[in-house]
């Protein structure tokens, strides 16, 4: 009697996975398929709450680029790893320590957040006890990266950059213009971001001859600019720099329109409102003109100018700083993923430390990150023209030459 | 010192303003005064009226003064509604649950708002939405002006209904003593939903007056719902002319207190610190609020 070979469970097991090892297709699909573990992103901004409109907008752009990450093949030295984002809602600096605890115990490997200064202040410090890097996407606030912790990288301008790059193109229009104006008055929101940018003005404007003629603090929200818009008329400064959220920077205007009080120039340092397409949409008559220091792509970067289409085609969008922060943000730190070839923190944090990515659109060419700081990050200015957003300055970036004072 | 027409611009300014948080107060204490509850929905419920203004500017072009009978029906429909089928039937006739069920709706609200019109501040311009009057060199906005007028006359209207008709009787009868309302047979859950609604009603029209100078988002009820219940205990907890009276004076407060704060360089959210130092007063000298009965 011949007797069959005996095949085990064991031995089937063993062939099979070798057959998976080698790469055949006969070996078990789950296996010679198996996808990388996804790597976790937190992905943390206020999308509820009084500045749930830019945390949304935050949200969208960072969604765009996971998805576009992950519809290219995801990580590719982690052998195509997805992004997986753990989206979370961060209205206030303590909802964002909890939000960053929660990603940790979830195992994030990174987070990118968290919109506003205060609460970027709160999520660095928290992602910073348990070595978790953290992409600040816009806190302005320079304390965010001063602080000494090592796993905060932020891409864009703080205000100190933005507000000494404010006065010198203010001084620049101003040159250009035979030096009209002369005095400034400031009208800030009274958080970290307003009251700090104003601060930094009232220092720096001095010095290079205007006269500050008065800083005027407001709460957040205002329901009613009359006051302020009253003080602005007795005062009568040659310009008005707002540094303010979209909602207040919206009424301010309105309201000096409907007061009939036209200043040489509104020049917005980080304007709410300023650089907002819809803004422009919903007041062209009062938007036109109005001059802002902000966040701002390179007006000719293709892959820029394919983003805005893509945002723009999507329903009641807006393609504002919020969206290309985040956007760029996230793919900041899917180019340390591949250069760090893993997903462990402190290896992303020295991807991050020694990055030199110029694969983005921002005006400010390949990252280099001193302290946390990406040393090239600068603003533009832009002014509002025929209901449309054009960089003014810096002259090599412009697309239409600057109108100051305002023929308005 | 602010020169004449400053302080003058200033006083108009917080009258109008005053006008507004009247219209949002006086149904927060008509429902105080007849369900004896604090309405934690009643920002909710602005916000609700405020999208409802929006969209019957933006979908059908109706301008918000003429949407003023369409949106306060609307609101009145929604209020009866909720309190005939909703809070009505959930609180068991127990305060504790009427609260927490308001606060419910509130929610409920909110997050019905951002879901459908996402977190987005929403706007419309309107023709006159910069027009103003100009009175001894102070421009007076025409917004504000409708929202005063219109406070006045909602006031007045109410007044007269709680007053001079037998539906006020009735709403009097069972804010004083609700068992003896009902044995003279008023039938109380119907009174009750007709407070909630005219409640209801009032913030209604208040949005109608506010859109045109400002904005909505999910959660712009907030801001003035605070304002709405320093204003009812201001004025005194039921009262129509308190209210009233409390909103000109918290309007004239803030506006006089944010004047005061830029003028002196403390910035303008002084404004906030009037209000409070105002309602401090009050409840230290007549706790009762300005118009209400002591006990």
């Amino acid at each position: 009697m011949v007797r069959r070979p005996r095949s085990s469970r064991r031995s089937f097991l063993k062939q099979s996975a070798a057959l998976a090892a080698a790469g055949s297709p006969l070996g078990f699909p789950g296996l010679a398929l198996a996808q990388p573990a996804p790597v976790k992103i937190a992905v943390i901004h206020p999308v509820t709450g009084p500045l749930a409109y830019s945390g949304q907008l935050c949200r969208l752009g960072a969604r765009i680029a996971i998805d576009e990450i992950n519809a290219a093949g995801g990580i590719k030295a982690l052998g195509g790893a997805k992004l997986e984002p753990i989206y979370a809602d961060a209205p206030s600096p303590q909802a964002g320590t909890a939000e960053v605890e929660k990603a940790n115990e979830a195992g994030a490997a990174a987070v990118v957040g968290a919109y506003a200064s205060a609460i970027c202040l709160a999520t660095t410090q928290a992602a910073a006890k348990h070595s978790l890097p953290h992409l600040v996407d816009v806190g302005v606030a320079d304390q965010i990266v001063e602080r000494g912790l090592t796993n905060v990288f932020r891409f864009g301008p703080g205000y100190r950059k933005t507000t000494s790059d404010a006065v010198k193109y203010l001084h620049t229009l101003n040159t250009l213009a035979g030096n009209r104006a002369k005095s400034v008055l400031i009208v800030h929101e009274e958080s970290l971001f307003g009251t700090g940018t104003a601060n930094l003005l009232s220092q720096e404007l001095p010095k290079l001859g205007f006269e500050v003629k008065e800083v005027i603090k407001h709460a957040n929200p205002t329901r009613d600019f009359a006051n302020i818009v009253l003080r602005i008329k007795t005062v009568n400064p040659d310009i008005v720099i707002p540094a303010n959220y979209y909602n207040e920077y919206a009424l301010l205007v309105r309201t000096m329109r409907q007061q009939g009080v036209k200043p040489m120039a509104i020049f917005s340092v980080l304007g709410g409102a300023a650089s907002s397409f819809k803004f422009v949409a919903e007041f062209p008559d009062i938007a036109n003109g109005i001059i802002d220091v902000n966040h701002w792509y390179n007006p000719s970067s293709k892959a820029a100018a394919a983003l805005r289409r893509k945002v723009e085609g999507m329903k009641d969008q807006y393609f504002t700083y919020e969206v290309f922060l985040n956007y760029e943000s996230v793919y900041l730190l899917a180019d340390a993923l591949e250069r760090a070839k893993s997903a462990r923190r402190d290896a992303i944090i020295a991807a991050l430390a020694s990055s030199t990515w110029n694969g983005h659109f921002m005006p400010y060419g390949p990252t280099q990150f001193v302290n946390g700081q990406n040393a090239g990050a600068e603003p533009l200015t832009m002014q509002v023209r025929d209901k449309d957003i054009k960089v003014v300055l810096p002259s090599h970036l412009a697309q239409a030459a600057p109108v100051f004072p305002w023929k308005g | 010192m602010p020169d004449a027409t400053i302080l003058a611009a200033a006083l108009v300014n917080g009258a109008t303003q005053g006008a507004i948080y009247a219209l949002i107060a006086l149904g927060l204490t008509l429902i105080y005064g007849v369900l004896h509850i604090i309405n934690f929905a009643h920002g909710a419920a602005l916000m609700a009226a405020l999208y409802a203004v929006l969209l019957l500017f933006t979908g059908l072009g109706v301008d918000p003064y003429v949407a003023l009978p369409i949106v306060t029906a609307g609101m009145f429909a929604l209020g009866y509604a909720l309190q005939r089928m909703v809070i009505g039937p959930a609180s068991h006739g127990r305060d504790e649950n009427i609260l927490l069920v308001t606060l419910g709706v509130a929610i409920l609200l909110e997050n019905l708002a951002l879901v459908a019109f996402k977190s987005d501040t929403r706007t419309i311009d309107t023709p006159y939405a910069f027009a103003t009057v100009d009175v001894g060199g102070v421009l007076i906005a025409v917004p504000k002006l409708a929202a005063l007028g219109g406070a006045l006359a909602m006031t007045a209207a109410l007044f007269w209904l709680i007053e001079r008709t037998d539906l006020g009787r009735a709403i009097r009868a069972v804010a004083k003593e609700r068992q003896g309302a009902r044995l003279c047979g008023i039938d109380v859950e119907h009174v009750f939903a007709l407070c909630y609604g005219i409640g209801l009603a009032c913030v209604g029209a208040a949005a109608c007056f506010l859109l045109p100078s400002y904005y909505v988002n999910p959660t712009v009820g907030g801001g003035f719902v605070l304002i709405a219940f320093t204003v009812v205990v201001l004025g005194g907890m039921g009262s129509f002319v308190g209210a009233l009276v409390g909103g000109f004076v918290v309007g004239l407060a803030e506006s006089l207190g944010g004047l005061a704060g830029i003028t002196l360089g403390w910035g303008e959210n002084m404004g906030q610190l009037g209000i409070f130092l105002v309602f401090i007063a009050v409840l230290l000298f007549r706790p009762q609020g300005l118009f209400g009965a002591r006990g």
